[in-house]
Parts: C-alpha cells; sequence; structure tokens
C-alpha cells in the first residue's frame, strides 16, 4: 500500500515516492497524524506505513518531530489528530489495558536505554517477564535472559549496575530488554547517536541481525547515515512536520533536491 | 495583575493535580497483584535506614525535655512531674512530628530525587512502553511504605525519647527506669496515645505521595532533579504541620 501524498499546501513533497515492489501486510499504519507543543506545532499530517518484517528509517533534522511520532505510536504521547492502526487495531479505540497488551509486543530502545539504574543488568531483563510472563518457570526465564545477553554479547555483564556499562554497552543490553519479551515490532529511537564509528557499526549490525532473527518488524530514527544504509528497506524524510521524501537508501541517494542529498554527504 | 492572577492559577493546578494524582492512589492500592518484594524493599528503606537517624535524634530530645524545665520545675518542687511532662510532650506531640520531619527530610528528598531522575533518564518512560504501569510500581509501593513505617518509627521515637529522659533525670535524681515509666504513663490517657498514632498514618501518607508526586512530575532536564528533592520536603513539611493542626482541633473537641 503506497501512503497517500501530503495535501500540505505549504511545503510540497518534492520526491515522489519509489514504486513499491511487494504488497505485504501492513502492521503500522498512520493517517494524517499532528501533534502540537503549544504554539509549535510539530507533526503537520503524517502518512505512513511499515509492512511485516520491514525496517523503515525515518530521517530528519533535530526538531522535526521524529522521536515524537514514534511516541504517538505506544501512547507516551497524544496525538492531536489523525489515525494510528497497529496490527489492525485502532489505537484511539483501545483502551488503557488493550493499550497496554499492545505495548507488550511492541519494543522501544530509547535514545540513551534507559536501563533501571537500581537492578543489575540480569534484573534489568528479569522485570518485564516478572511483570508478563507469570506462568513461565524461573528456569525458562533464566534461559530467555542468558539468550538475549548472548544476542548482544553481553553475558558476562549480567550482575553488573547500568552505571558501570559503557554507552554502546548500555545500548545492548537496552535492546536485550526490549527484546526479552519477543516483541513483533521495535521502535529504535536514535540507537547510534553518542556511539563512536565502530560501536555504532555493531549497533546497526545488531538491529539487522535482530530483525533477521526474530522477524520484527521496525522504524528507525537516526542522524546516522552508515546505520540507516545498513538497517533501511525503505527511508522517509521529515520535514517541517511532513513527510516529504519516501524511498530506498539508493533512490534517495540519487535525488537531484539539494536538502534531500544534503543528508547523503556524509 | 496577570502575574497575579497567574500564579493562582498555577497553584490551583497544582493543588488539582496534586489530589487527582493522591486519588489516582486509592484507586490502584485496591487492585491487586501487589508489588510486595517492592514494597518491603521501600520499607526496609524507609524504617531500618531511618532507625538511627531518629533514634539518636528523639534520645536527644528526650534528654533536652528532661534538662531544660528542671530548674524552673525545682523552683515549683515540681521534679516528680518531669516524666509526666515528658511522657504527654513526647508522645502526642514532639515524638511523631519530629519523625514526619526527619522521615520527610531523607525519605521524602530521596524519593523526590530517585523518581525525577527516573522521569529525566526515561526510565519512568520506559516502563510505561513496556506495559509495566509505573504508578503502581513506584508510587503505590512507596507510599504504601512510608504510611506503614513512620507510624513504627514514632513509636520507636517515643520510646527512645522517654529513656533518654530517664537516662537525662539521672543526672541530678536517682530515678529507677522502673518508676520513671510509672511516673510517666501516670500522666498518659487513652486519648492521648490513640491521636498520635493514628496522625503518623497521615504524616507517613503525605511524606510518600508528596515526594512521589515531586519526582514523578519534574520536568525534562537535571536541574529538575534538585527541584523535585526540595519541593518535596518542602511540600511535605509544610503538608505534615498542617495535619497535625488539624489533628489538634479534632482532638480537642473529642
Amino acid at each position: 500500500m503506497t501512503p497517500a501524498p501530503t495535501t500540505d499546501p505549504n511545503v510540497q513533497p518534492q520526491e515522489q515516492p519509489e514504486p513499491q515492489t511487494a504488497a505485504a501486510e501492513p502492521v503500522i499504519m498512520i493517517q494524517g497524524l499532528r501533534k502540537s507543543f503549544g504554539e509549535h506545532e510539530v507533526l503537520r499530517g503524517i502518512d505512513l506505513h511499515v509492512s511485516k518484517g520491514e525496517n523503515l528509517v525515518i530521517l530528519g533534522k533535530s526538531g522535526t518531530g521524529k522521536s515524537v511520532l514514534i511516541k504517538c505510536l505506544v501512547r507516551l504521547e497524544l496525538p492531536d489528530a489523525g489515525k494510528i492502526t497497529i496490527f489492525g487495531q485502532d489505537l484511539d479505540t483501545l483502551n488503557y489495558a488493550e493499550i497496554n497488551a499492545l505495548r507488550v509486543r511492541i519494543g522501544f530502545l530509547f535514545q540513551n536505554a534507559a536501563l533501571y539504574d537500581s537492578m543489575t543488568v540480569g534484573e534489568n531483563l528479569a522485570f518485564p517477564l516478572r511483570q508478563h510472563k507469570k506462568t513461565m518457570t524461573k528456569q525458562r526465564k533464566a534461559a530467555l535472559i542468558l539468550e538475549m545477553l548472548d544476542n548482544v554479547g553481553l553475558v558476562d555483564a549480567i550482575d553488573q549496575l547500568p552505571s558501570k556499562l559503557s554507552g554502546g554497552q548500555s545500548k545492548r543490553i537496552g535492546l536485550a530488554r526490549t527484546l526479552v519479551l519477543r516483541p513483533e515490532i521495535m521502535l529504535y529511537d536514535e540507537p547510534t547517536t553518542g556511539l563512536d564509528t565502530g560501536t555504532a557499526k555493531e549497533i546497526s549490525e545488531l538491529i539487522c541481525k535482530m530483525k533477521k532473527k526474530y522477524n520484527i518488524t521496525s522504524i528507525t530514527i537516526t542522524h546516522d547515515m552508515p546505520c540507516a544504509k545498513a538497517t533501511a528497506d525503505r527511508i522517509i524524510l521529515l520535514r517541517d512536520g511532513i513527510v516529504y521524501a519516501e524511498g530506498s537508501y539508493e533512490h534517495l541517494e540519487q535525488s537531484r533536491d539539494e536538502w534531500i542529498r544534503s543528508f547523503f554527504n556524509f | 495583575m496577570q502575574p497575579v492572577l497567574n500564579r493562582y492559577k498555577t497553584f490551583f493546578y497544582r493543588a488539582g493535580d496534586l489530589t487527582a494524582f493522591m486519588l489516582r492512589f486509592f484507586g490502584e492500592v485496591v487492585k491487586p497483584p501487589y508489588e510486595w518484594r517492592e514494597i518491603f524493599y521501600q520499607c526496609y528503606l524507609v524504617g531500618y535506614k531511618s532507625t538511627f537517624l531518629i533514634g539518636l535524634t528523639s534520645f536527644i530530645m528526650g534528654a533536652v525535655l528532661a534538662i531544660q524545665p528542671r530548674p524552673s520545675m525545682a523552683a515549683f518542687g515540681a521534679v516528680s512531674l518531669i516524666p509526666g511532662m515528658i511522657s504527654v510532650s513526647v508522645i502526642r506531640e514532639i515524638g511523631p512530628v519530629i519523625t514526619a520531619i526527619i522521615c520527610c527530610g531523607k525519605v521524602g528528598s530521596r524519593m523526590g530525587a530517585e523518581l525525577g531522575s527516573m522521569r529525566v533518564t526515561e526510565q519512568i518512560d520506559a516502563m510505561e512502553v513496556s506495559a509495566i504501569n509505573p504508578y503502581r510500581y513506584l508510587v503505590v509501593t512507596r507510599t504504601i511504605a512510608t504510611t506503614l513505617m513512620v507510624p513504627l518509627l514514632a513509636i520507636l521515637a517515643d520510646l527512645i525519647a522517654l529513656y533518654g529522659g530517664f537516662l537525662a533525670m539521672n543526672i541530678h535524681d536517682k530515678t529507677s527506669l522502673r518508676h520513671f515509666f510509672v511516673a510517666a504513663m501516670h500522666h498518659l490517657e487513652f486519648i492521648d496515645m490513640f491521636p498520635a498514632i493514628i496522625k503518623t498514618f497521615f504524616f507517613g501518607f503525605v511524606i510518600g505521595i508528596i515526594g512521589c508526586y515531586k519526582g514523578y512530575n519534574a520536568r525534562r532536564g537535571t536541574e529538575s532533579v534538585g527541584v523535585a528533592a526540595n519541593s518535596a520536603v518542602v511540600a511535605g513539611s509544610l503538608a505534615v504541620f498542617i495535619i497535625d493542626m488539624i489533628a489538634a482541633q479534632i482532638t480537642d473537641l473529642l
């Protein structure tokens, strides 16, 4: 399904969407999403969809509402207008318990990993399991925690406190913590920000590895073009609160639009 | 005129917000399952970790109450009334209030700073998106802990203050522990103890809920963590004194 072109009269999209080759089942549908903070309108009518198993990368300058957009998907922010449908469920029609049931199927990796600093790494991973997998045996939980830590290559850090971890290690543990509930959708909020080139590459590879291993649909917010190149099936560029351009990395890289090309000249 | 109106508007908005936050507690606390592990851990932090400070303060308080009035009481030949004076003032008023104020400084500020820091570093958001109710896990557990622990600490403070008073009395007048406690209890009635214990539950509740409210609603930024801790102490102490005044009025009517 191709999203409808924006009708915003102030900013016209410069780039036509690349024709879609496969019409996979959409798991996230956003229509006419608007969000303001006071006088400042951050999102001005976003339309997009994400298909099952796809990794959508959202690019845009700072303050264009990228993080706000994904926070709207998990109801950390309430949109002013528009419709969000996830797994066929319209978020506006769901109550708190139903939203929580949906949240269990969605993982969210925060920019600073947001690890619970009073808990060890193992406890950070055990915490969501304790809350949501009450019937799971202790042995199964322990095995799952070890599997997730093994996925991110940090089994040895199980007894460490988050304050002892580096930025890259925190991100990995944050990823392991979100994956422990086996989400079907992952939302990455600037997963490589603040990391050195090598560690950023490792995180990008980890995102691709997890996507393949667990067939996760994901949305990645990033400024990091090597990360976008490594992980994106499709890229969306946000500008002034609307979808300005859309396509594959290669398609957008060839764009004649200077603003779009400014992202790719790194 | 407009800034004054805005200030009133902000005050009423915050008062309403705090009331809604408190009412949410009563809605959540009746719904199982309970986070027993976290409740016990918070009870340990609030109760056990405050014991030494409250014990020392109340010991000094009891000793001072025995030493300071002695010359005046001796002039009237009323030294034998000192144990009763200490027991009535400590159990009815000073013990519960001093305990609550110390808990406000030690526990309320910790909760404000801890939850504020969790808000700033998106840990509360992380709980929310993991479908874990952060209010239940963070606010309900901490408020239950303070509501249960402050009365116990106040009882402990009362006993230690009486013992401090006994030791201080022995500097000038030799008296046995049994004789001192009999004299102290002789001047106490059930009506002295019952409201004093009841009000400590309210003290504990407001210390916990205000500390959590300030931290939970901290604005983004590290500065807000300090502001949350500071305002938790200020607002909590004020609330303790207001409840104490209301309790004194109600006791007076009984």
